[in-house]
């Protein structure tokens, strides 16, 4: 009897291992498994990489930009591909770790040869890995990432990077102003995520510009990303008594914060940024909670460029689109545009998506800026009324 | 609003916030209590609870209360089977390697739960009217008073099962020392995968509400408050049943306090604070009695 239970606890331990093995071999195969059979079929196939957060903190984000850009890729490849050589994504995981958005970086590069990235989503993970995309010369095209010193260093432009979307400084600039021109505000509070580098910067930014119009920041609160409960915070606000809330930070948290609030009785207006942009907040907010609400954000649902992206995505994911998954899909047509025009190796892409115009992606027309890589395009503002969201006003792009 | 206003205020938004970690904690002292385990997966059976709990009522149709039964079967069902697979076999190890296992499973339940059901946040369907009370200006909500009720009830049949049953009895000797409890013919193994049944029921019961109450869920959820229900169950002094209680509303009392009247950025600094406090001044917690360690 107690020979057989040791056996017994013997057996059950190699049985866990070998589930845990078999598991853990499970995951790594699905990354890696791309790469093999790549290289029997390289000459008529173009590898590109996709470094995403497909786990960690992170992951939401980095999942839905890699939804995007697979749905770009698929449509190119539906449709004979570019000269007859389809486009094969390679996909690693950040892990929404910098360190590990770096090792996914190289190991995309040196592995699986890709000839450009697609990616991170966040923005400490794409700085993380633009060292190495730089030294070995292939292109990476950030689709979420607004902070501006993703693309300049020492105030000079990274020849290698670049993003599909707008940067944080104007994002706050519009929504400053939004605040004390559109909605005559004359004080505001700040209610930051302080594990976030995107919500400080904008929170910073969003101060100094509605400083500058005249108004006042009177108060400066903060909680971290994955909080449950904002009510304490919510509660000190609540005796600023203050014309607006900024609120700039990702929607799971924004949803939780407006809804709270509300139930506190507060009702100033709550304004925020791109990371709003995902119809999951009226679900976690409520309609009512919502209202007297604006954020910016890269397209509006309601214009009729962006139909044909969102009812594709509709298609093919059975779900509505969120901003992330936008931007991933654009970078994948500024991708392919590149590749379109000759880019037949990552030097040439590179000069390619440097010269980007006037193309047509799924959040309407964009061309690049080659002095700083950031793309041109315009920018909204949305005002959510009874769960409906109506465009406010609709910035054009500079220059 | 003045600053009594204020503070009567933050103490309900402490309250209603620290009943949760009261509920997580229970389950982490018991086990704690048992077997000497902190068990780091408690904050993730947490997470599996609230999403039975929301597909109970998402696809199963279900209402609150039946979906709050489901969801704590299932998840006891589950506790047991991680006890069985993975700390059962180190039983006679070190305890640092049980303690590095439950680190690995904690992980294990996180990852293996994105992979099923993505990493997107799910957002509870309004299972309950949220009514807000508005008593002389203070805002209570009902699903608050739901919350610290249920978390109130919950103890008071545990402390029922814990003191008067013959399966308490049994964990009381387990705990007190296992091995003669053994020699007195209590089968610890079972008392042991019962205390993993009845925490990780607990701790569906706390996802299950929390879902309710904040409206979203996420696989990630857990890390944060297992966190804090860990400094919960140290302060109120680590495998008393009380203490744990206690322990949880107090931490969020402070934190409703630190981050109303001092400064949000410090909320956690104070719980975590807190954490190394007790264990430098008082490390058997506010309930615990000073005992000398057993040579």
């Amino acid at each position: 009897m107690f020979f057989s239970k040791k056996k017994f606890k013997l057996a059950s331990m190699i049985a866990c291992g070998i589930l845990a093995s078999a598991l853990f071999t499970g995951c790594g195969g699905g990354d890696s498994a791309g790469g093999g059979d790549k290289k029997a079929a390289a000459g008529d196939e173009i590898v590109i990489g996709a470094n995403f957060e497909l786990t960690g903190n992170h992951a939401q984000y980095g999942a839905n930009a890699n939804n995007g850009l697979k749905l770009a890729i698929k449509e190119v490849n539906d449709a004979g591909g570019i000269n007859g050589k389809k486009i094969k994504i390679v996909e690693a995981d950040a892990k929404s770790e910098a360190a590990e958005s770096v090792n996914a970086a190289t190991k995309l590069i040196s592995d699986d040869k890709v000839i450009a990235l697609i990616g991170p989503a966040v923005t400490a993970n794409v700085i993380a890995e633009s060292q190495v995309a730089t030294d070995n010369m292939i292109p990476i095209i950030a689709p979420a990432a607004t902070n501006p010193d993703v693309t300049v260093e020492n105030g000079q432009v990274k020849a290698f990077v670049f993003r599909s979307c707008f940067i944080d400084p104007q994002q706050s600039e519009v929504m400053a102003q939004f605040a004390a021109k559109d909605l005559n505000a004359k004080t505001a509070v700040l209610y930051l995520d302080s594990s976030s580098d995107y919500s400080k910067s904008l929170g910073k930014i969003f101060k100094e510009k509605f400083e500058a119009d005249g108004g006042q920041v009177v108060m400066e609160e903060a909680f971290l990303a994955k909080d449950q409960d904002f009510k304490a915070a919510l509660t000190k606000i609540q005796t600023a008594n203050a014309d607006v809330i900024f609120v700039p930070a990702y929607y799971e948290e924004v949803g939780k914060i407006v809804k709270q609030a509300r139930e506190l009785g507060i009702t100033a207006a709550i304004l925020g940024t791109d990371g709003w942009d995902d119809s999951k907040v009226i679900d976690i907010a409520g309609k009512d909670a919502l209202n007297n609400t604006y954020f910016c954000t890269h397209y509006f649902e309601g214009d009729a460029e962006v139909q044909g992206f969102i009812n594709a995505y509709k298609g093919e994911y059975n779900n509505d689109p969120n901003v992330f998954a936008a931007l991933g899909y654009d970078a994948g047509k500024m991708l392919v545009n590149a590749i379109e025009r000759g880019g037949d190796d990552s030097q040439k892409i590179r000069d390619n998506i440097e010269t980007i115009k006037d193309l047509q992606v799924g959040t309407g027309k964009i061309t690049m800026d080659s002095a700083t890589h950031n793309p041109i395009k315009g920018i909204v503002v949305i005002e959510t009324k009874d769960g409906m969201r109506e465009l406010r006003a609709k910035i054009a792009p500079e220059g | 609003m003045d600053f009594m206003h204020q503070l009567i205020q933050q103490l309900i938004n402490g309250v209603s916030l620290g009943s949760i970690y009261a509920l997580i904690a229970l389950g982490y002292t018991m086990i704690y209590g048992i077997i000497k385990l902190i068990n780091f997966a408690h904050g993730d059976v947490y997470m599996v609870g609230a999403y039975i709990g929301f597909a109970a009522v998402t696809f199963g149709g279900l209402s609150i209360f039946p979906a709050l039964l489901l969801s704590m079967a299932i998840t006891a069902i589950l506790g047991m089977l991680v006890e069985r697979i993975a700390y059962k076999p180190l039983r006679h190890a070190p305890r640092i390697s049980l303690l590095i296992t439950a680190i690995g499973v904690s992980f294990f339940l996180e990852y293996t739960s994105m992979y099923f059901v993505t990493p997107t946040p799910r957002t509870f369907p309004e299972v309950m009217p949220n009514i807000s009370f508005n008593l002389g200006g203070f805002i209570i909500n009902g699903q608050q008073l739901l919350i610290l009720g249920i978390t109130i009830v919950l103890m008071a049949i545990l402390t029922y099962i814990v003191q008067k049953t013959k399966l308490g009895k049994a964990m009381r000797a387990a705990s007190f020392d296992t091995e003669t409890a053994q020699l007195m013919g209590v089968d610890s193994d079972k008392v042991i995968s019962m205390t993993f049944c009845i925490g990780s029921a607990l701790a569906a019961a706390a996802g299950v509400l929390v879902g309710v109450y904040y409206n979203t869920i996420d696989p990630l959820m857990g890390i944060m408050p297992g966190l804090k229900a860990f400094v919960a169950a140290v302060l109120g002094g680590i495998g008393i049943l009380p203490g744990a209680v206690v322990g949880g509303i107090v931490l969020g009392v402070v934190e409703a306090l630190v981050a109303g009247f001092i400064s949000s950025t410090f909320r956690d600094a104070a719980a975590f604070a807190i954490l190394i406090l007790v264990l430098l001044i008082k490390p058997s917690g506010l309930f615990g009695k000073n005992t000398n360690e057993k040579v």
